[in-house]
């Protein structure tokens, strides 16, 4: 046997270290977002079945807003629909949606039996806008400012302590800055 | 004060091990033959002070002492007794204390069972594995320490993760690190070969029985971690290839393939420097698979929080451990000479088929492991790699793989004829065809994949029943006789028959679940009902009750299928305060035929309760065939081999004089 070729593991291992070592640079505990305080990536979705209105990014322009990617087949999405059912009673914020995946009329009878918390929802059935947000899976909500740029993502459900502690302070503080 | 005591019991472990691993290493150069002594006597030294520092812990836990930190950040006095002791557990530094307390109980298991053989290999073998523990009891010490103090101390602790309060994931993390933690025996045993140069039939027979008991507990592991999924988090999901799973199932991938190699090595002496690396492989993906997702490198939903100071030192280890194995590997493999020949027909060959599908299966899991991971570093772009391409490439090979299966099991060793085998097999054949196209008939007409897993497990399962049925010569001599062979069959055949029969059940139980599981949900207020699969399920009424530390909803639900009522069924929605967390637990009817799942979930005003109900067809024999696959493995630890190791004696110092000559 070829004896450079036994240090082939080795060599392996090696690469793999390496990018060990530059995943821990990245900043641990989040999934970095290499969004945070870009433009959001311009898109133009469609509406979903049985809805007039789809959802652009420039929509979300001018005003500070949540939008929450979701999908019928996602079940902590069903979990943290009251929650955004309150936030959006609550007139607070208005709330976007991104229907993930689904099927055609799936997100609408979703809709229909769970109430609908979306001012305007865009229907992403093949996946390209998630993609060109980082969406590692659903849900996944950012918080986007005035201009038009993401100041948050949190991945996974919004819970009321999330919301309370992490995205209502961080809204407010957004809505009190002046426009730059 | 007990926190100190068990503080004062690690540092002292931690010294132990290092002491030990140095000296051994400095005296077998001397060739001292006190240093064995003092090896087993340090070995059984370190795991007693590990189970101080841990039963420590306990005592901590079991009495709520809120100014240590992890007591602190887990417990909660409301929490019930029993989820206070597997709260010890339920945390990063608790989980990392009992790993540590598995790896000196495998250690100290060495040193008691060790016989007199090979003992310059065995104290290797501790002197390794003392430096594993050492690198890990410093971690410990270091970036995770369990008994650190947190003042001012609270009053009361922030319970623990209500998802983890569960008998199942209680007693899922101590199998699954008995089976990671077990692969370090035979890492270690590895190592110490490499560095004696020489490994042989007697080297396979010495680490067999542990690579066998650590599989098992890793395949017991999983197979909890899966029903835990399946009870607890409320979707009906046994796997859903988080990188967590996946971490688990790298290992079990690589174990397989190692106790499949030692058997080549063990019988026929070659495959040596592949099951040496496979060895090096297993051990080190079951380091990988616990130390990743702790360090931040990888997020799972399972994932404890992560510190990047533990990172930098995870990696350090990683790099000393898997890295150090691996370039002595690659200086020393060479000397691993085989001397069995290989011919392209035999039972040695389709074992090294059976390696090279695990192995290309395991680096797949690998890759779509840890591709996201490499994407994010090299560009913005953020990507994830999940189920579909999972399923549309690790279920192929392994249908592939599992075609093998009992044709390698009725091949001869050396060299094996392909023809009459496979005659033999052809009832087999035949059933599972007949199997195959009965699914598609009965079951559903549009999914395939039903169809051959199905005609897959009925290949597997009738091939091993009549490889043992020509072993016992059934039919063609007297009952009695059969029956005389089959008490003499080496218990090692009676694992591998046992273990691939379990292997068919669980494909087949596979199969119905993913292929054949029928959902629905709708708005139920009491009295209302829906249907599914013939099922009639009656939402009867909702009731609030108090649980020990957590609120709840009681959901009970009428079954009937046509005019015949199957009883209630009653599932919880449980809301814990503390955490602010709900769980659910469902409601299941378990039958041989499948269960019928219920889970409920936040009402609304108008329209009642959101109920999901799904059929999972042939669920419960994905914990049976798991079972019984552990049994195989159980069952094959308990095979001495044909010849004692003491009896072998005579023919190594020939050996060895062989070597001395040469």
């Amino acid at each position: 046997m070829n004896r450079l070729f036994l240090f082939l593991p080795l060599a392996l291992f090696a690469v793999m270290a390496a990018y060990f070592a530059l995943g821990l640079r990245e900043n641990p505990g989040e999934i970095p977002s290499q969004l945070i305080d870009r433009e959001l990536p311009a898109f133009d979705l469609p509406p979903i079945q049985g809805h007039v209105t789809g959802l652009a990014s420039a929509d979300l322009a001018g005003e500070v807003s949540l939008l929450n990617v979701f999908g019928s087949w996602c079940p902590p999405c069903a979990i943290e629909h009251p929650m955004l059912m309150q936030i959006s009673r609550s007139g607070v914020v208005p709330i976007y949606g991104i229907d993930w995946k689904d099927p055609p009329g799936a997100g609408t009878r979703w809709l229909e039996r769970n109430g609908n918390p979306y001012v305007r929802i865009g229907n992403d059935a093949e996946g390209r806008v998630a993609i060109d947000l980082g969406i590692t899976g659903a849900p996944e909500t950012f918080i986007i400012d005035r201009a038009g740029r993401v100041r948050y993502r949190h991945v996974g459900v919004i819970t009321e302590e999330v919301w309370d502690r992490t995205l209502l302070p961080l809204v407010e503080h957004l809505q009190a800055e002046d426009m730059p | 004060m007990i926190a100190e005591l068990g503080q004062f019991a690690l540092i002292l472990a931690f010294a132990v091990a290092l002491a030990q691993s140095v000296l051994t290493f400095i005296g077998l150069r001397t060739a001292d033959p006190a240093i064995h002594g003092f090896a087993r006597a340090g070995s059984i030294a370190q795991f007693v002070l590990m189970l101080t520092a841990f039963a420590c812990l306990t005592v901590l836990f079991a009495v709520s002492d809120f100014s240590v930190l992890v007591v602190a950040e887990n417990s909660h006095t409301d929490k019930p007794f029993l989820y206070k002791l597997t709260g010890v557990w339920g945390n990063h530094e608790g989980s990392m204390l009992l790993w540590g307390l598995i790896l000196t109980a495998y250690t100290a298991a060495l040193a008691l069972s060790a016989k007199p053989v090979e003992a310059r290999l065995v104290s290797l073998t501790f002197a390794v594995q003392s430096l594993v523990t050492a690198a890990f009891t410093a971690f410990l010490l270091f970036t995770s320490n369990p008994f650190a103090r947190l003042w001012p101390s609270p009053m009361n602790g922030q319970d623990l993760n209500p998802l983890l309060q569960d008998p199942g994931l209680a007693s899922h993390p101590p199998m699954l690190y008995a089976g990671y933690v077990g692969f370090s025996i035979t890492f270690s045993f590895a190592v110490a070969a490499l560095i004696e140069g020489r490994v042989d039939a007697r080297w396979a027979r010495i680490v067999r029985p542990w690579a066998l008991a650590a599989w098992s507990f890793l395949t017991v592991g999983i197979a909890l971690g899966a029903a835990w999924a399946y009870y607890e988090l409320g979707w009906g999901g046994w796997w859903a290839w988080d990188p967590v799973e996946n971490a688990s199932l790298m290992p079990w991938l690589a174990g397989t393939a190692f106790i499949h190699s030692l058997r080549v090595m063990e019988k026929r002496d070659t495959l040596k420097a592949w099951t040496i690396l496979l060895a090096l492989m297993t051990f080190s993906l079951s380091l990988a698979g616990t130390f990743l997702v702790r360090s931040g490198v990888l997020t799972s939903v399972h994932a404890f929080a992560v510190d990047p100071e533990r990172g930098v030192f995870i990696l350090g280890i990683l790099i000393a451990v898997i890295g150090g194995s691996l370039a002595l590997y690659g200086l020393r493999a060479s000397h691993l000479k085989p001397t069995g020949v290989f011919s392209e027909v035999s039972r040695e060959s389709t074992l090294l088929i059976n390696n090279l599908f695990i192995g290309a299966a395991c680096a797949l899991v690998f890759f779509g492991t840890f591709y996201p991971l490499f994407i994010t570093t090299v560009s913005d772009e953020t990507i994830t790699v999940g189920a579909p391409f999972f399923n549309a490439t690790f279920n192929p090979m392994m249908g592939v793989l599992f075609i093998l299966v009992p044709v390698s099991g009725m091949l001869a060793w050396k060299r094996g004829k392909l023809k009459p085998v496979l005659r033999k097999l052809m009832p087999a054949l035949v059933a599972a065809l007949a199997a195959g196209v009965l699914a598609l008939w009965i079951a559903d007409r549009t999914r395939i994949a039903g169809a051959l897993g199905t005609a897959l497990a009925m290949w597997v399962g009738i091939g091993v029943l009549i490889d043992i049925a020509q072993r016992l010569k059934l039919g063609d001599i007297p009952l009695k006789a059969s029956l005389s062979r089959a008490m003499n069959l080496p218990l090692g055949i009676w694992g591998m028959a046992v273990a691939h029969f379990g292997l068919a059940i669980t494909v087949f139980a596979i199969t119905g679940v993913s292929a054949w599981k029928q959902e629905t949900s709708a708005f139920l207020m009491p009295g209302q009902s829906l249907q599914i699969a013939g099922y009639t399920v009656e939402l009867d009424d909702v009731r609030r009750f108090d649980g020990a530390n957590y609120v709840a909803e009681e959901g009970r639900f009428a079954i009937s299928r046509g005019q015949r009522d199957l009883g209630e069924l009653v599932a919880e929605r449980r809301f814990y305060p503390v955490r602010q967390m709900s769980t659910t637990e469902s409601a299941i009817r378990t039958r041989g035929t499948g269960d019928l799942y219920i889970s409920f979930g936040e009402p609304s005003r108008e329209r009642g309760w959101p109920v999901h109900v799904y059929i999972y067809p042939f669920a419960m024999w994905l914990w049976i065939g798991s079972a019984i696959l552990t049994l195989g493995g159980v069952l094959s630890i308990a095979d001495r081999g044909r010849r004692s190791l003491t009896a072998r004696k005579t023919a190594d110092t020939t050996d060895a004089a062989r070597e001395v000559t040469s």
